[in-house]
């Protein structure tokens, strides 16, 4: 096992232990924090179903943004549906392609391919409006631009190798297979560029969970989004209201 | 009153994103709370000695007991969709008056002692790691802040409509007012009040012979107008509804109009009823100060009012805040009502109420008598983004309106970006109606103002409805400095009332 290899596998495994062990904690913590009140933003749904329904558009569609400003929902959307396709795209590193679980996998390769240009157009957007909009450039702290910049970044790196110098996609996937079942006899492919992807994807999965990019979980736990409007006929006691309660 | 020294913001031709101006608005905000508001609260009289420590203290509890909070402080992106929907930050230029600016202004310290990487920073001492993260230590400065920015908030949650996350500002001021009373550093507006609350029963401090007075007023004014003997009663036993309404219905302008409005519609129904003297307030300010402890407190006088007085049914008069508490909080804070009838959902907003025999067919109006008007509708802030009326969303922008429709001939909306959801909050909301923070009452009020003249010159119209107690007194006290006259603001149930044609009436066209 190379020096190279090591310390990549290595890096893979932190970066995926912090992430995996850190979103994970926010969400639990998310989800053990109690809502002692009801406070959807209204009107709000009349029943689960309905609020399955708010979270989806706001996911999916982001349409409260889209109800907020037209610039910032078209550059926010086309990066983060081209992001969506771009990963989906890469679950060709990591299953198998033989399966016919996967070959869904296949068929987007095209769109997430060309999904690139659209993340990297939606980045550039997002970082222009930084520095150009006022009122966002007053809001903005240094670690908003580093954000857009490393995964800039990152999606310059993977369109480097997939559109100007080919990396090695054969050696690549049987590294990854083999770290993933822990055996280190394929060694990284020494290929600079997709040394500095990965290495710039690992610090992305480090820091998210201790950034803002909690809102991807963040949103499914915002009260004012996910809840029922049924406060007359429900009562919404916290378990430490209810304490409050009892010691009177 | 004569009018403060404000000049009021231009009027906008079209709605354009004003140029920041820092600090516009930096001041030592509203009057502090001395200590004999603070203490009937249970929170220290004034600032206590190691308040840093305190207060990064209290907001680790409040994180840990508020999913809300957690999530918002965590979640923000900075996209900045909000910046510019926050009425005060488009009256004043005020950057921190942009909702997100205000949140942060909480979310620097929560990262400075809530988050690895601002504990790590903070830890280790180093200063370009907190400036990266935007993290903060809390000291006077940020407490200075604090006080100034989250009173210049009437939460009113017209941010968090466009915020992808739902984050709610209001939410953010509440917690922030929250930490500030418990080191003794709280407004006087507020917490005075709800002193007078459990003092004496309501805000405006009215003892129950002074209340008992007024009533009797108000019922010989019922009879000369009507004929009829229509009645207000106080502390009536075993009667059917009790009535909880803001005490400013007692006898402020336009608000006492409309509790005739109520009385009148009461009547018509046959529904016996009764205000209470322990509960004659339906405003709870302890939503505006974000104390639970408070906010309950509040809450269960009505609870006693209505065990105590045997009622089967809880009615709400016209007041914004008071409805959110009362619809959304209410069950939960001094619930369950279950020794009420439970045909009728617990409580009712006097507009469901009216509505319904309209619909019914069980009120005669003429609506002629309102023809001297051509009215448009503020939904409050409070009754739009934070309740609903009836059984589908939305009812709170339709009932009220429908109950307007059926009492007047001449009804137009403004424009579409300022109702419904989308409404401007009047400027006087959260805690702010009082007179030491004029200047921002005042240019608060501007988009409000700008829709108002819009519809004025379009379709003539020359008075603005509402349900809020707080925006009844608000408008009256800007409305002038927008070159309106004070009284073009009215009731709802005033409206009601001077069309309504009670059962057995001599009115005028039968002479
Ligand atoms: C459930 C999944 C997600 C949802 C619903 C979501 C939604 C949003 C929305 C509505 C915005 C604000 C608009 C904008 O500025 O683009 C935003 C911003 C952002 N999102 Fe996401 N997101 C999700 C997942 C992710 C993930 C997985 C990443 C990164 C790997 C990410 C990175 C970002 C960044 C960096 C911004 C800030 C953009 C800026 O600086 O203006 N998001 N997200
Ligand atoms: C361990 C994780 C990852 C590995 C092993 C990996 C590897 C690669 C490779 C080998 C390519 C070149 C594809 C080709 O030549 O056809 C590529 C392209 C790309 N990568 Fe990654 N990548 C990873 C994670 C990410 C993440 C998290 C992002 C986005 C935030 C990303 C964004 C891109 C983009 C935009 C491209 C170019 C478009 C495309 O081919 O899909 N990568 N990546
Ligand atoms: S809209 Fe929400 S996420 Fe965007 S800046 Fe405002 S508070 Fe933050
Ligand atoms: S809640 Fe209302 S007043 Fe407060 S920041 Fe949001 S828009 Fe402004």
């Amino acid at each position: 096992m190379g020096f190279l290899t090591g310390f990549f596998a290595l890096f893979f495994y932190a970066a995926v232990i912090i992430f995996v062990a850190g979103v994970g904690f926010k969400i639990s913590q998310y989800a053990r924090t109690p809502a002692p009140l009801k406070v959807p933003t209204m009107p709000a749904p009349l029943t689960r179903k309905g609020v399955a329904f708010r979270l989806f558009t706001e996911v999916v569609f982001f349409k409260s943004l889209f109800r907020a400003n037209k610039w910032i929902w078209i550059l926010g959307w086309m990066f983060h549906f081209a992001l969506l396709l771009v990963l989906l795209r890469h679950l060709r590193y990591f299953v198998d392609l033989n399966s016919p679980l996967w070959s869904w996998v296949i068929l987007i390769q095209p769109f997430g391919k060309y999904a690139a240009f659209a993340m990297l157009a939606g980045l550039v957007g997002l970082l222009v409006r930084r520095f150009t909009v006022e009122r966002i450039r007053y809001i903005s702290i240094p670690s908003d631009y580093l954000m857009l910049i490393l995964l800039l970044f990152i999606g310059i790196t993977g369109s480097l190798m997939t559109f100007v110098a080919h990396t090695d996609i054969v050696q690549l996937k049987n590294f990854i297979g083999g770290i993933m079942g822990f055996s280190f006899d394929a060694h990284m492919p020494s290929d600079f560029i997709l040394m500095l992807h990965l290495f710039s994807v690992f610090m992305l999965m480090i820091i998210f969970p201790f950034s803002k990019l909690l809102h991807a979980p963040g949103i499914f736990f915002s009260p004012s989004r996910n809840q029922v409007d049924n406060s007359r006929e429900k009562r919404h006691l916290a378990p430490w209201a209810a304490k409050l309660e009892e010691a009177e | 009153m004569a009018k403060a020294k404000v000049t009021p913001p231009e009027m906008r031709e079209y709605p354009v994103i004003p140029v920041l101006k820092p600090d516009a608005m930096k001041s030592d905000g509203p009057f502090i709370a001395k200590p004999m508001h603070q203490e009937p609260l249970n929170f220290p009289g004034e600032l206590v000695d190691n308040w840093e420590e305190k207060a990064v203290e209290k907001l680790g509890d409040l994180v840990g007991r508020y999913r809300s909070l957690r999530v918002y402080l965590d979640s923000c992106v900075r996209c900045g969709a909000c910046t510019d929907k926050c009425h005060y930050m488009i009256g004043t230029s005020d950057p921190k008056n942009m909702p997100v600016a205000r949140q942060d202004l909480l979310r620097q310290v929560y990262k400075n002692y809530y988050t690895p990487l601002g504990k790590f920073f903070d830890k280790m001492g180093w200063e370009w790691g907190t400036k990266l993260i935007g993290a903060k230590k809390m000291d006077r400065s940020v407490l200075d802040d604090w006080y100034n920015y989250y009173h210049q908030c009437s939460q009113c949650r017209r941010c968090s409509v466009f915020c992808p996350y739902g984050i709610d500002t209001a939410d953010i001021s509440m917690a922030a007012r929250d930490i500030m009373d418990h080191i003794g550093h709280g407004q006087k507006y507020c917490n005075e009040i709800i002193a007078k609350v459990y003092k004496i029963g309501n805000n405006l401090g009215l003892p129950e012979p002074a209340l008992a007075d007024t009533l009797e007023g108000l019922e010989e004014d019922l009879e000369d107008e009507t004929g009829i003997a229509v009645q207000v009663p106080l502390d009536k036993k075993g009667v059917d509804i009790l009535l909880v309404t803001p005490s400013a219905d007692f006898f402020a302008e336009p608000h006492v109009d409309g509790l005739m409005g109520y009385a009148k519609v009461f009547h018509e129904a046959g529904v016996s009823w009764t205000i209470s003297s322990h509960a004659s307030e339906a405003a709870n300010f302890g939503m505006f100060i974000g104390s639970y402890e408070n906010m309950r407190r509040i809450s269960l006088r009505i609870r006693e009012a209505a065990l105590d007085l045997g009622v089967k049914r809880i009615v709400f008069g016209e007041c914004g805040h008071a409805w959110r508490v009362a619809y959304s909080f209410l069950n939960t804070l001094a619930g369950p009502f279950d020794f009420l009838d439970p045909k009728y959902p617990v409580p009712q907003h006097i507009c469901e109420f009216t509505y319904n025999l309209i619909k019914e067919d069980k009120l005669t109006f003429d609506k002629s008598r309102n023809d001297d008007m051509v009215l448009t509708f503020h939904d409050s802030c409070n009754v739009a983004r934070a309740t609903r009326m009836g059984d589908f969303p939305g009812g709170q922008f339709v009932i009220p309106r429908e109950v307007i429709k059926a009492a007047c001939n001449n009804y137009y909306d403004m424009d579409e970006d300022t109702i419904h959801d989308l409404t401007y909050c009047c400027g006087g909301g959260g805690g702010l109606l009082t007179d030491d923070l004029m200047e921002l009452r005042v240019k608060g009020a501007l988009p409000r103002m700008e829709a108002l003249k819009a519809v004025t010159e379009e379709h003539g119209v020359t008075h603005l409805a509402a349900i809020c107690a707080i925006c009844k007194s608000q408008f009256t006290k800007v409305l002038p400095y927008y070159n309106f006259q004070m009284d073009q603001i009215v009731s709802v149930h005033q409206l009601v009332s001077s069309a309504i044609i009670l059962d057995g009436q001599v009115t005028d066209d039968d002479d």
